[in-house]
């Protein structure tokens, strides 16, 4: 009994990570080939926007879950990405497209320092302060120079070109392609940079700022940094999710319900958690249309319009929230993680 | 000079409104740390239900009163099912948990009482007249009077009664309030029924103006750059800050505005206001000096 007991628990780190690297791969070829056997619409509706808001929440959980400052403005940092992305492709025509995206991001990433530097004066829900400015900053910046819009009337932007190496990325597929391929880079780096020095710094001051000053972690330097690289990854997301999944988008597609929407991705999926983001947003994305979903299914469009639906599904992010933060401060990925644990040992317990 | 005056007294008006709704959050903050970020959606919540009462019939005093029964009832469910198993968490996550609660009550208030905007008339004209030299309206004129009655009211209530004392223990020393037979619950209970009757007084002086609907719930974003520039632990404070952020985001609007290609600069005019004080005196003009900096 105790020797199935232990052969059941303690695995081998070598062949933990043969697990791991072995899951990854899977999960990566599904990613990649499930444009053949995934059809437009889940594409269009629920993979591409999962996947650009998740890395949006990557972006955001850099900054809450491994830092430990606030941003109440995440749709703000993804507007100035998707409206550099816009006039990149405008008007510096020689540039690829992974280049402008980088530029972009690196764009968005010198904007978060700016708004992050009252973090090193102040700390805590204060700076949900600075940051919402900077969502109702750019929201208004946008909307009044007509030049980030190339004049356009409508204040609209919508990508002008799309293509990789000559490939037209237009089609469905190749948009999904697109925000695949560059989220899974940029998830690898988000992974490597949290176990790097600069992860394990960011980790420290979160924990305990006084005590990581002491032990010589430059806190400010770091903290200005953790706003770059936080901002970088969300520019990058708000370019996808403007060209890949909006096709058209405006300054008021990024409004603060949309900041609330990745702060939720957060802390559904888990804070201080990467996979987790995609749970959480996964979890934005498919609760709507769920909730159509049920609706058409036992016919009661006549009992619950269009207003009631919106109103249902709010009321059940607040629950959800509520619940999360009381039941698990962790969010879904512990929970997942505890199922597969014990999952792993079954019928023993873990 | 003289229009500037008259844009400066309008910005001031605007201003006691905002420290109206400032006053709400900065109670449930003296008394339990929390920035609650649901106090908008209870603003939003007290007038629309003050509304769909008066609209079938019941009179004000009797409308005022079951609202304010209602905010009561709502606060001890709140302190029941969200602070209570909170309790001794980070204060984010309790400003987490309130952005939650704001969720839920707005999705339940309009649920319930549907979406319209509703015209709520509290039979005061808003017409301005000449008063002094200035562009004034009888309600301004209420609203400010409301106003310096609540502070008067609140300022009593928390310096003069037992339960006013009790509350200032717990703000001061958590701990030392518990250990000499205070009950945390009871004071998280009357706080949030109090901020609820605030935010109900706040509903009806802005739902009068504006009309009642889920716009509403911004003008509550605009409390945080009050706070942060009056202190978040001083309700003259609020006043303070309340007046300060109006008055200098209608001179912004009007005198930066047309320099910056037009537009409502006035949205976004208090944050920086807010950021500029925040670098200065992080803990704002009257506030206790807690703010911990990095």
């Amino acid at each position: 009994m105790s020797a199935t007991t232990l052969t059941a628990t303690e695995r081998s780190p070598r062949m933990a990570i043969a697990t791991l690297r072995s899951l990854v791969w899977l999960l990566g070829s599904i990613a990649v080939l499930s444009p053949v056997f995934a059809d437009e619409y889940w594409l269009n509706s629920i993979l591409i926007p999962t996947i650009a808001m998740g890395l949006a929440g990557i972006g955001l959980n850099l900054l809450m879950g491994y830092a430990g400052l606030v941003s109440l403005g995440s749709a703000a940092f993804m507007s100035i990405g998707a409206f550099a992305t816009y006039n990149l492709l405008l008007r510096a025509t020689w540039l690829p497209l992974p280049l402008t995206l980088i530029a972009a991001g690196t764009i968005t990433g010198v904007v978060g320092v700016f708004f992050g530097l009252p973090s090193l004066r102040i700390k805590g829900f204060y700076l949900a302060a600075s940051t919402l400015g900077a969502q109702f900053f750019f929201e208004w910046l946008f909307t009044s120079f007509r030049w980030f819009s190339n004049n356009s009337l409508t204040l609209t932007i919508s990508a002008p070109r799309l293509e990789l190496f000559g490939l037209d990325l237009r089609s469905a597929p190749g948009r999904y392609l697109l925000v695949v391929i560059v989220t899974a880079i940029l998830w690898l780096l988000a992974n490597n940079i949290v176990r790097s020095r600069i992860g394990r710094d960011w980790m420290a001051i979160r924990d305990m700022d006084k005590a990581a000053a002491v032990i010589g972690i430059p806190v400010a330097g770091r903290q200005l940094l953790a706003y770059g690289i936080s901002s970088f990854y969300t520019g990058i997301a708000g370019a996808l999710f403007a060209f890949a999944y909006l096709g058209t988008a405006d300054a008021h597609s990024f409004d603060l319900d949309k900041s609330f929407e990745v702060l939720f991705i957060v802390l559904i999926g888990g804070s201080a958690s990467l996979a987790g983001n995609f749970l959480g947003a996964a979890f934005i994305v498919l609760t709507p249309i769920v909730l159509t979903r049920v609706v058409e299914w036992f016919d009661l469009a006549t009992v619950f319009d269009n207003g009631v639906l919106v109103n249902v599904e709010r009321m059940l992010f607040g629950v959800i929230i509520i619940v999360l933060l009381i039941r698990e401060p962790d969010g879904l990925a512990s929970l997942v993680e505890r199922i597969v644990a014990r999952w792993r040992v079954w019928p023993l317990r873990a | 000079m003289h229009y500037f005056l008259v844009i400066l007294t309008s910005g001031l008006l605007a201003g006691i409104m905002y420290a109206m709704v400032a006053i709400g959050f900065v109670l449930i903050y003296k008394a339990s740390g929390v920035f609650n970020f649901a106090q908008g959606s209870l603003v939003l919540f007290a007038a629309l239900s003050f509304v769909t009462l008066t609209e079938h019939g019941l009179p004000f005093w009797a409308a005022f009163l079951v609202t304010s029964l209602m905010m009561v009832v709502a606060a001890v469910i709140i302190e029941r099912l969200v602070l209570r198993p909170l309790v001794d968490r980070s204060p984010l996550t309790l400003f987490m948990a309130t952005l939650g609660l704001s969720f839920v009550i707005e999705g339940l208030a309009q649920l319930l009482m549907g979406t319209d905007v509703h015209q709520l008339d509290l039979g005061i004209d808003d017409v301005p007249t000449n008063f002094l030299g200035l562009e004034l309206s009888q309600f301004d004129l209420f609203a400010s009077a409301v106003a310096i009655v609540l502070v008067a009211v609140l300022s009593l209530v928390f310096g003069r009664t037992r339960i006013g004392i009790s509350l200032r223990g717990v703000a001061d020393d958590t701990l030392a309030a518990q250990s000499i037979g205070i009950r945390l619950p009871t004071i998280w209970r009357v706080v949030w029924s109090v901020s609820g009757v605030v935010a109900l007084v706040a509903g009806l002086l802005w739902g009068a103006r504006q009309g009642v609907q889920f716009s509403l719930t911004m003008v509550v974003l605009k409390a945080m750059p009050v706070l942060i520039i009056g202190g978040f632990s001083s309700i003259p404070g609020a006043i303070v800050g309340g007046l300060l952020v109006g008055a200098s985001e209608s001179l912004a609007d009007i005198y930066l505005g047309p320099l910056l290609a037009g537009g409502a600069v006035s949205n976004w005019f208090a944050y920086m206001l807010a950021v500029g004080f925040l670098l200065v005196r992080p803990s704002g003009l009257f506030g206790d000096r807690t703010i911990e900096r990095v």
